[in-house]
């Protein structure tokens, strides 16, 4: 069997709640390396869709295949396959609480993987390292900022070895002052080919990273293209209009 | 000095009673925090049945006197042909007595815990069951330990009731004592100081447990 082309491959996805349609019928592709990123005004869809696409939140029809293979939803023992590729970053971070920045790495390695105590140890060090933070293993999420906290939760997606990483909006909850630091991290993942989906309201972020925009509004892919074809000055899209008034309210712009 | 022969016999009689009472309320502590944890998950994650079931048990438990469950242990159950010792039957009494108002303590931190808890373990593959163990369990019982401690300080006051089915403990031995000497008064006045000294007991030991669990940003201790 030859490689499939598409890393990940969504298939128009459905997710309403009561009469309330979230989802119409969302359809995407993603190759390796590749980085996508959604944009589009709260309640588009954005944050459903990316929990729909690791099933966090149950789609109620469409398709999720992983080279080439779908994924049955119905099945648990693939869904929790299928979120141990997946990593995901989210807006509010969701550390565990109760636990160092060291053992919110270390546990899904020892009970996910079941990889040994020093085993796991070493593997978070070296990724909370890389998101530098190896001075500040000891500390609980309570005792870390929000950048800090965030740099946590990438290091603990990217310690179970991800093939894609979705992010959903991993600055917004943050201090304007912090966000250049996750920014960074998420750059230098960026420069290391990692395959990513992100939310994000944040325009150095799309157009310095993305291969692709969709702009997502009313549960649909309403626009997509490079940031070249949807962004710059004099495009007529929905896309730029929206960075615009983005723009407008962060006064300079971010 | 030499005490009077009362009060050797109330201070003998006294030391008996408060270690059969120690032999049921540590048992009883135990299995009802066991219970409760069990109860609790069950009422809070388990399938639509398994909560009824779970409900029933603490609306029962906690709906009627924990006398009369007592007594249908020990008075009742023969009848069915099932013979509990008054031992065995008092502390099966506190552990599903005190199971089912710990079930409730329980379920309302696991309530507590955050939804984005749940979503980050599972967004790492965790299963459901993972998550509840290692995620959710974990932080709601640091919410859970005040309330349960305040169950099991109860619980060590309830105790008292084992002699109704005949088992002498603090209170039994107390009692007869003071039938025989008719010194109502001092005896009661002493099991009080018994009670309080093992009240104050459990109280260290759930402050140490506290202490021990203790992990910022959850709550007390902060500065």
């Amino acid at each position: 069997m030859t490689e499939a082309k598409f890393i990940l491959e969504v298939d128009t996805l459905n997710k309403s709640y009561g009469d309330n349609t979230i989802l119409k019928g969302v359809s995407l592709t993603l190759e390796e390396g590749e980085i996508k990123v959604l944009i589009g005004p709260s309640g588009g869809g954005k944050s459903t869709l990316l929990q729909c696409i690791n099933c966090l939140v149950a789609p109620d029809s469409g398709t999720i295949s992983m080279h080439g293979k779908e994924i049955n939803l119905k099945n648990k023992k693939d869904l929790y396959q299928l979120r141990q590729r997946v990593g995901m970053i989210f807006q509010e971070f969701n550390l565990f609480d109760h636990l160092t920045a060291l053992d919110n790495v270390t546990i899904a390695l020892r009970k996910v993987r079941r990889m040994d105590k020093g085993a796991a140890n070493k593997r978070a060090m070296f990724e909370l390292e890389q998101v530098g933070l190896g001075d500040k293993i000891e500390l609980y999420p309570a005792q870390l900022s929000g950048g800090q906290k965030q740099r946590v939760a990438i290091a603990r997606a990217l310690a179970m070895d991800p093939e894609v990483l979705l992010l959903d909006e991993p600055t917004s909850a943050l201090d304007p002052e912090l966000v250049g630091e996750v920014i960074s991290v998420i750059k230098a993942l960026a420069a290391k080919g990692m395959t990513m989906i992100m939310a994000t309201h944040q325009i150095s972020l799309i157009a310095g990273l993305a291969r692709n925009v969709l702009f997502m509004e009313n549960g649909i892919i309403q626009e997509q293209g490079s940031p070249k074809e949807l962004l710059g000055a004099g495009k007529k899209t929905r896309t730029q209009g929206f960075c615009d008034r983005l723009s407008d309210l962060d006064g300079e712009g971010s | 000095m030499e005490l009077s022969p009362f009060y050797q016999d109330l201070l003998t009689a006294l030391n008996t009673g408060v270690i059969t009472s120690i032999g049921l309320i540590i048992p009883s502590a135990l299995g009802g925090v066991c219970i409760g944890i069990a109860a609790g998950a069950l009422r809070t994650f388990g399938p639509k049945p398994v909560r009824k079931l779970g409900d029933a048990y603490a609306a029962l438990f906690r709906g009627t006197p924990l006398v009369i469950q007592l007594f249908i242990l020990y008075y009742g159950l023969p009848n069915l042909g099932i013979y509990l010792s008054p031992y065995a039957a008092a502390v099966t009494g506190f552990m599903l007595c005190s199971g089912a108002y710990q079930s409730e303590y329980v379920r309302g931190a696991l309530l507590s815990i955050q939804r984005g808890q749940y979503y980050g373990a599972q967004a790492l593959g965790f299963t459901t069951f993972q998550t509840v163990f290692w995620v959710i369990i974990p932080q709601a019982m640091r919410r859970a330990i005040h309330g349960c401690g305040n169950e099991i300080i109860y619980l060590i006051k309830y105790s008292s009731l084992a002699y109704i089915v005949t088992c002498m403990e603090l209170t039994g031995e107390g009692n007869t004592i003071a039938s025989e000497y008719f010194r109502f008064t001092e005896v009661f006045m002493m099991v009080g100081v018994y009670y309080l000294l093992l009240v104050s007991c459990a109280m260290l030991i759930l402050k140490r447990i506290e202490q021990w669990l203790h992990v910022p940003g959850f709550g007390h201790q902060e500065g």
